[in-house]
């Protein structure tokens, strides 16, 4: 008997913006309430998971084609980065540096450097993550 | 250059990292990997000779004050280790390039490698306990991949055991750092330092201090926690062998070094006896061992418990002479097991076999090899003219001004042992009846033969330069003997 999944799918596609909606929320959060590139990148995770649930592997990677490995390994360029930075200045290493800008659109905003290592913490383990479950889910 | 002690660590990470977008690209692998060798091991000696003329460097991350930051600190002690870790890879990894095959090449083998080294030189840089746990975590994650890389079945099996030990050894060191911080409040190893002379070491600390032993026993493959060892270092090839043996065990050695020469040395009557009958024993299992297998492998397999048991011997006399005996060994015995395992990798790759009773007359086919070989297994044994000579005299004497008399004499003994192990690899190997050899290509055993001659070569000229080295170890010795040293270059304020 063929199964439809046709509830879950169509419940998946709007679930997975709001997970990952959230997760964008906690990593962008993480310098003043609980959250971080950690957790974020766990949730972007989880919401890839749920999309792969519902679909096949081979939808998930059409969809998203992204290589994960390249992404651990830009994640890990990011926040070194990010921490060499500081040796051009003369400063000891992983001085982070942090501002006032005056955006645009977001008016008065603080913009810390600290945000880009968490950018690559995020990457890396989304990508980490999901480099484990394609591995262990697919066939090869 | 403030953060020049961090270049070792951070330019094989950097490389680490650019490998992995190289993944099938065999050529832009090892010349990459040999390029930020090469720049790490430029900036290491430049860190060298920065320790000699400056004194101990110190850094506090993140410009943050400095028991509240992580502290980075170089002492002469730690920058040695380091240059040696990375020479040793260096010539592992020109090693590599004709024995470990395409298959695990293509397979992240170069990044494990620079990963390990980020490790194994941020154990030895850093001046944060906590920081310590995270880099040996590095260094056993990239370890787990090398040991399993290929997977045949005898990996696979002593993978799971070897990743088991180190799990249960890693919670412990957890749970040793949770005591700590609470008795002491503090991770910052100086700041450790000053606090735990200010109370005076009551008894929960020296019940720290023994925890520690147990973790970085279990580590460096101390006495009774050195069950792991033989088992697990024989599956892997042997690149990843020499590495190991080279580097992996020498890193809770110096981990211990540093705590029982930093932290807890005010009970020495009770710690550092329990240091000095371990080791001692340690020796004996290691002499067992060495004597009882007729496997190129396990014999010199535990011959690095031997040598782990000579180096924690001459710490534990926490005298000036023990403790330089203990830094020269050290650095000998890296560079000595590093090229005697290129060297019986190239007996294994000639003969095809690592049982010595199917193997003989090499001589008369392989003489360079023997010859070096010759030398190697002198150096290791440490007849005098060779490396591993003034650390073991150093040990011994160290000993003797201590009037632990059985103790040098046991150690005495065990050059004998050594020694006779390792000939008997050369008298089965090389000498008696040619045996009819397994049909292998020249050139795989030419493009092994150079690194491993000019690790021997160094290994001789280190034995022989030993009055040139002197100022440098002694640098080394003070540190570890006055503590004051390390404590006032990392608080400054």
């Amino acid at each position: 008997m063929k199964t439809n999944d046709v509830i879950l799918q169509t419940t998946t596609k709007v679930v997975f913006f709001i997970i990952f909606l959230f997760s964008i929320h906690i990593f962008f959060a993480g310098h003043y309430s609980p959250g971080g590139g950690f957790v974020g990148g766990l949730l972007t995770t989880g919401a890839i998971v749920l999309l792969l649930l519902a679909f096949d592997l081979k939808t998930v990677q059409k969809a998203l084609p992204f290589n994960f490995t390249i992404m651990t390994g830009i994640g890990l360029l990011l926040a070194l980065g990010t921490a060499s930075g500081s040796i051009f200045f003369d400063v000891p290493f992983f001085t982070h540096a942090f501002s006032h800008f005056n955006l645009p659109l977001f008016g008065e905003t603080s913009l810390h450097t600290a945000m880009i290592f968490d950018a690559g913490v995020y990457l890396v383990v989304v990508g980490a993550a999901i480099t484990m479950i394609q591995t262990i889910g697919g066939d090869t | 250059m403030i953060n020049l002690l961090l270049f070792p660590i951070i330019l094989p990470f950097f490389f680490a990292i650019v490998l992995l977008f190289f993944k099938e690209n065999i050529r832009v692998q090892r010349s990459l990997t040999v390029i930020g060798l090469l720049a790490a091991l430029t900036s290491s000696l430049f860190l060298i000779s920065k320790v000699k003329a400056d004194g101990v460097q110190a850094i506090t991350l993140g410009s943050w004050p400095a028991p509240f930051g992580i502290s980075m600190v170089s002492d002469m002690f730690s920058a040695l280790l380091v240059t040696t870790t990375i020479i040793i890879t260096l010539f592992v990894v020109v090693y590599s390039f004709s024995s470990i095959g395409k298959e695990r090449e293509r397979f992240f083998y170069y990044p494990a490698i620079l990963f390990m080294i980020t490790g194994v030189n941020g154990a030895f840089t850093t001046g944060d306990i906590f920081n310590m746990f995270v880099f040996f975590e590095v260094l056993l994650i990239a370890s787990y991949l090398l040991i399993v890389l290929g997977g045949e079945k005898r990996q696979l099996r002593e993978s799971i055991k070897y990743i088991l030990v180190n799990v249960i050894s890693s919670a412990l060191f957890v749970i040793t750092v949770a005591y700590l911080y609470s008795v002491i409040g503090t991770l910052n190893m100086a700041d450790i330092s000053v606090k735990i002379a200010e109370i005076g070491q009551p008894g929960i600390i020296t019940v720290i201090a023994v925890l520690f032993l147990i973790v970085f026993g279990v580590k460096g493959s101390l006495f009774p926690l050195y069950f792991w060892l033989p088992g697990s270092y024989a599956a892997p090839p042997i690149p990843v062998l020499a590495l190991f043996g080279a580097l992996l065990t020498k890193v809770g050695v110096y981990a211990i070094i540093r705590t029982y020469t930093l932290f807890f040395v005010h009970d020495i009557g009770f710690t550092h006896e329990l240091l000095l009958v371990l080791s001692i024993l340690t020796i004996i299992a290691g002499c067992i061992g060495a004597l009882a297998y007729f496997d190129l492998k396990q014999i010199i397999i535990y011959n690095i418990v031997i040598a782990i048991g000579v180096i924690l011997f001459g710490v534990s006399q926490m005298n000036e002479s023990g403790l330089s005996g203990a830094i020269f060994y050290l650095v000998h015995d890296m560079l000595i097991k590093g090229a005697l395992f290129l060297l019986i990798g190239i007996i294994i790759y000639v003969t095809g076999t690592s049982n010595l009773r199917k193997m003989g007359g090499l001589m008369k086919t392989h003489a360079p090899l023997g010859w070096v070989y010759l030398i190697a297994a002198f150096g290791l044994a440490g007849i005098p003219p060779l490396s591993g000579f003034v650390g073991k005299m150093l040990i011994v004497k160290g000993a003797f001004e201590a009037g632990n008399v059985v103790g040098s004499i046991i150690i005495l003994a065990s050059s004998l042992v050594v020694l006779l192990s390792v000939m008997r690899i050369f008298i089965y190997a090389f000498w008696g009846k040619p045996v009819e050899l397994p049909k292998t290509d020249r050139r795989p055993y030419r493009s092994m033969m150079i690194p491993s001659v000019v690790l021997v070569v160094l290994s001789v000229l280190y034995g022989v330069g030993t009055e040139w080295l002197i100022p440098y170890m002694s640098d080394a010795t003070d540190v570890l003997l006055q503590p004051s040293i390390y404590i006032d270059a990392v608080l400054k304020e």
